[in-house]
């Protein structure tokens, strides 16, 4: 990992370089993002993706879309409190979260989207350092 | 100032008529003393008198009332413009901020202006789904989260608003926030509560009461996590008006856990005494939990029942005026009266 961080770098700068690679990056990536977090995950896209800290679950899964846990709706037996038989994101994303080595990723404060970057793939806005930067 | 138009320089500059937002819901943590809060419907009257009436019949036994903004879903009288009249009226208020209805660019507007108008409470929320109320065909906005309203608070507390341009003078706001220990997954909402203190909550207000032994667990694992120390916590209850009501709140508000006991209880139960056996459940409820370790106080949700709170606040012993509590106004709000453990507590 470490050892691939100049590599990081360097294609940073690359596409920093050439706005019109980065698009085409894009727009490759896009298909191969969502043909594998789609049905494993629920993926929505929304371009900054926090999977690895939500238990493996999508947050954007969520009617009120919440990044930061549950809401005070949830229903005694799991249930969203606004789609009928789905099970609440963050129930499942909980209990999925005890089961992963990183654990405690779920307590980190998720800052807010940014909404300009829905639809991209968030592969290439990590690559760019893009993900996570929205404020707060 | 040389002046472009004649005349002008006759004109006097306009002066505010309520002062700077007042600090006494933090005074009255900061003094130690049982804190009382109260919520009010801000109703559908686009006549002051309406809510005034109403606010009239609980602030000499409450510290700070809470105005909502469009529970459930449904439309009412503008939060903020209900909490400037209570605070016209010398009245503290606790403005409820849901981020259902607002972007994060008329969120920051909005507090601004809170703090215009000597609002300084805040109370941040999630907020109820549009599916709840009476417009399910509105677009829900959740363009931020709760904590991502806390830090937003934060964020205007330090003079900028998100973009990073200035605020000058920053807004003195006082958030707070809310959590639910009845919904599920149970073992996270301590967890979510500290969270929400990470990120910017000053004060708490739970979700209504009835379940004591599972809020008594809450509760023990919120002092073992050291959460009540950072922040006080007040305990939500609520009165049930009739065996409907309990009905009502059991099958129809997500979030609210009425254990079948009491539903039992208020429908056993002649109607004409339905009233009293509701105030006698809440008052009941308070003191089972009024001396749990880590209750700064509580917070009373009469859902238009007015009427009731200074009754329960009597039966309960916990008015602002009661022996244990020097009345505010009576210098209870000065250095001497707040001891460095309880400084500590709140700090």
């Amino acid at each position: 990992m470490r050892a691939g961080r100049p590599l990081l770098a360097a294609a940073r700068r690359f596409f920093v370089a050439h706005p019109g690679a980065e698009r085409l990056l894009d727009r490759l990536l896009r298909p191969a993002e969502i043909l594998i977090k789609k049905p494993l995950f629920g993926c929505r896209m929304c371009g900054q993706c926090t999977l690895h800290e939500t238990g493996l679950v999508c947050p954007m899964g969520c009617p009120k879309t919440l990044r930061n846990g549950p809401c005070g709706g949830v229903r005694f037996d799991g249930g969203c409190e606004v789609i009928p038989g789905m099970m609440c994101v963050w129930v499942k994303a909980e209990r999925r979260s005890r089961l992963l080595p990183w654990r405690g990723a779920i307590l980190r404060i998720q800052p807010a989207l940014d909404w300009t970057q829905r639809g991209r793939s968030s592969w290439v806005n990590a690559l760019m350092g893009r993900a996570g930067e929205a404020r707060p | 100032m040389p002046s472009l138009l004649p005349g002008a320089g006759s004109i006097r500059p306009l002066a505010p008529r309520s002062g700077p937002p007042t600090r006494r819901l933090e005074e009255a943590f900061r003094s130690g003393r049982r804190v009382v809060t109260c919520e009010i419907a801000a109703g559908d009257s686009p006549d002051p008198a309406d809510l005034l009436e109403r606010v009239a019949i609980v602030r000499d036994v409450v510290d700070a009332v809470n105005l909502p903004d469009n529970t459930s879903g449904r439309a009412h009288l503008s939060g903020l413009a209900a909490a400037a009249i209570v605070a016209a009226a010398g009245v503290e208020p606790i403005l409820h901020v849901s981020c259902r209805d607002i972007n994060r660019i008329g969120l920051q507007s909005h507090l601004l202006g809170a703090a215009a108008l000597g609002v300084r409470n805040l109370l941040c929320l999630t907020g109820d789904h549009v599916v709840h109320g009476d417009h399910p065909e509105a677009k829900p906005v959740f363009d931020l989260d709760s904590l991502q309203l806390l830090r937003l608070v934060g964020c205007l507390r330090t003079g900028r608003y998100l973009s990073g341009r200035a605020i000058e003078p920053a807004p003195d706001l006082f958030p707070g926030t809310t959590e639910n220990p009845f919904a599920p997954p149970h073992d996270f909402r301590p967890l979510r509560l500290r969270k929400k203190i990470e990120a910017g909550a000053r004060f708490v207000q739970t979700q209504i009461v009835f379940n004591v032994p599972r809020f008594r667990t809450f509760m023990q694992r919120v002092c073992d996590l050291g959460i009540d120390r950072q922040a006080p916590i007040l305990a939500g209850v609520s009165p049930l008006r009739s065996a409907r009501a309990a009905r009502y709140m059991r099958d129809r508000i997500p979030g609210v856990d009425v254990p079948e006991a009491l539903v039992r209880r208020m429908e056993g139960v002649a109607p004409a005494r339905a009233e009293e056996e509701g105030i006698r459940i809440v008052v009941e409820i308070l003191e089972e939990i009024r001396d749990l370790p880590g209750l700064a106080g509580f917070h009373l949700m009469p859902i238009r029942w007015e009427a009731a709170v200074p009754e329960i606040v009597r039966r309960a012993g916990l008015g602002r005026a009661s022996a244990e509590a020097p009345a505010i106004g009576a210098g209870a709000l000065d250095a001497a009266g707040t001891s460095a453990v309880v400084r500590e507590r709140f700090t």
